[in-house]
């Protein structure tokens, strides 16, 4: 089986997003709040490498180039990534300083806001007409739920914590809520592989998404921010500033040693 | 419970009598010897007792086997397909094939009896049944998990993620040990 240029473009939409946020939350790895935070991030980090794996290897295979997992991963520049903008932030936020100002409160609210809307995604894609990308939704959504789950507890423990973690966390949301508009952004690729039952049509996840997080920010005392009119362009291709700064240091093994081996 | 293929020996009678092909027995004899494939991660365990195992084929002299990923993510599992390689060929399959398979999706309820008790012998609290709700956050609320030091329910969760994805880290109150608590998944 051969897939269409859609069929695959929109796979990567979905491979990239995990990889990328994957790769932010293993900065994280010996630098946790505490330890237990720490070993959270990174075991939530290699469930999404895990995930973002298994659709790069099904992309692969159905594009009959043979390109693998690796070299979708390792080999395409920060053009070719097709995640969605808020996943590629600094852990510190899109308006913070250097990287070691990393914010615990602003990686609690994207892997909130995100893992909320994979999970609605995975539920979705659980029946694609693509079997094999059905089973990994199947398999991913459980692991997903664990995040989730993960996330929002901490939401609400620092929403509904001291003035501190009160305020840290409110900005964080403000910082990173206009980016989560583009999680429902949809183009022609998007309504092909909706109409051939292999996708999901983003805006349909809206509305559940927005109940779901609403629900948890009232639980947490925060207000749900209001609607911005920024758009970000990240699984159109079009990205910030700061992939190719995640690229530099995931990318730099295969970069100075092409093909290299563990 | 997955649907999981079962081993020649333990399907159910046949309506018309089966007449043992010489294939049959070593594909017993294939079973037999991942029971001798412990989980790299907790190695009380073996990969059967764990419910990873979906089939054996024997095909002469070859033999495949589908084992199915705990996790997505899980860095055992090319641990696992080169044990199990291994295993087969020093019990004289010299050509051993490990598929991976996803569909469908492993589940703790597939743990056998006999792996559970292992785990909460090894000091791990096995995992309760899968629930069909979807876990709600809800400040932290959390399930009722019996120490496997003491057997006392009165124990708190520490962190939802323990020393792999698969586990998390809880605290008896009663006798003060921590433990890990594999996640029903």
């Amino acid at each position: 089986m051969h897939g269409s240029t859609q069929h695959i473009e929109y796979l990567l939409r979905l491979a990239d997003n995990p990889l990328v946020l994957g790769q932010r939350l293993a900065e994280w790895c010996g630098h946790g709040p505490a330890l237990e935070e720490d070993l959270a991030l990174t075991n939530i980090a290699l469930d999404l490498i895990g995930q973002a794996r298994l659709v790069l290897s099904h992309a692969g295979r159905l594009e009959g180039r043979g390109r693998d997992e690796d070299a979708f991963a390792f080999r395409r520049d920060a053009g070719e990534f097709r995640n969605c903008t808020m996943l590629e932030l600094p852990n510190a936020g899109a308006n913070a300083g250097g990287a070691a100002d990393a914010d615990y409160a602003v990686t609690i609210v994207r892997n909130f806001l995100f893992s909320s809307f994979q999970a609605l995604q995975w539920e979705a894609l659980a029946a694609s007409a693509d079997g094999e990308l059905a089973a990994i939704a199947v398999k991913s959504l459980k692991e997903t739920r664990y995040h989730v789950h993960h996330a929002a507890e901490w939401t609400i423990r620092l929403g509904d914590g001291t003035d501190l973690s009160h305020a840290r966390v409110e900005r964080a949301l403000a910082g990173l809520w206009p980016y989560a508009a583009e999680f429902f952004a949809a183009d022609a690729v998007d309504r092909a592989l909706a109409d051939a039952r292999i996708g999901v049509e983003p805006a349909s996840l809206e509305a559940p998404w927005r109940a779901g997080v609403a629900e948890v920010l009232h639980e947490a005392t925060l207000e749900v921010p209001v609607a911005s009119k920024f758009r970000s362009t990240g699984k159109f291709g079009v990205h910030g500033e700061h992939l190719g700064y995640v690229l530099a240091e995931m990318q730099f093994l295969q970069r100075a040693y092409p093909g290299g081996q563990w | 419970m997955v649907n999981m293929v079962t081993p020649f020996s333990a399907l159910p009678e046949p309506l018309f009598p089966l007449v043992p092909g010489p294939d049959d027995a070593r594909t017993a004899q294939a079973w037999s010897l991942l029971d001798g494939v412990a989980d790299p991660e907790i190695p009380v365990v073996s990969v059967r007792e764990l419910g990873i195992i979906r089939a054996v084929r024997v095909d002469g002299a070859r033999v495949e086997v589908d084992v199915t990923p705990t996790y997505s993510g899980c860095p055992a599992t090319e641990v696992i397909a080169a044990d199990i390689r291994s295993a087969l060929a020093a019990g004289g399959f010299a050509d051993a094939t490990v598929r991976m398979v996803l569909s469908p999706p492993w589940t703790t309820d597939a743990i056998t009896e006999a792996g559970r008790a292992k785990l909460k012998a090894y000091g791990i609290a096995p995992p309760g049944p899968l629930s069909a709700a979807a876990p709600r956050p809800v400040r932290f609320a959390q399930r009722q998990v019996a120490c496997p030091q003491c057997g006392s329910m009165d124990t708190e969760r520490l962190a939802e993620f323990g020393s792999t994805a698969c586990k998390a880290l809880f605290r008896c109150r009663a006798c003060r040990e921590p433990f890990d608590y594999f996640k029903p998944l």
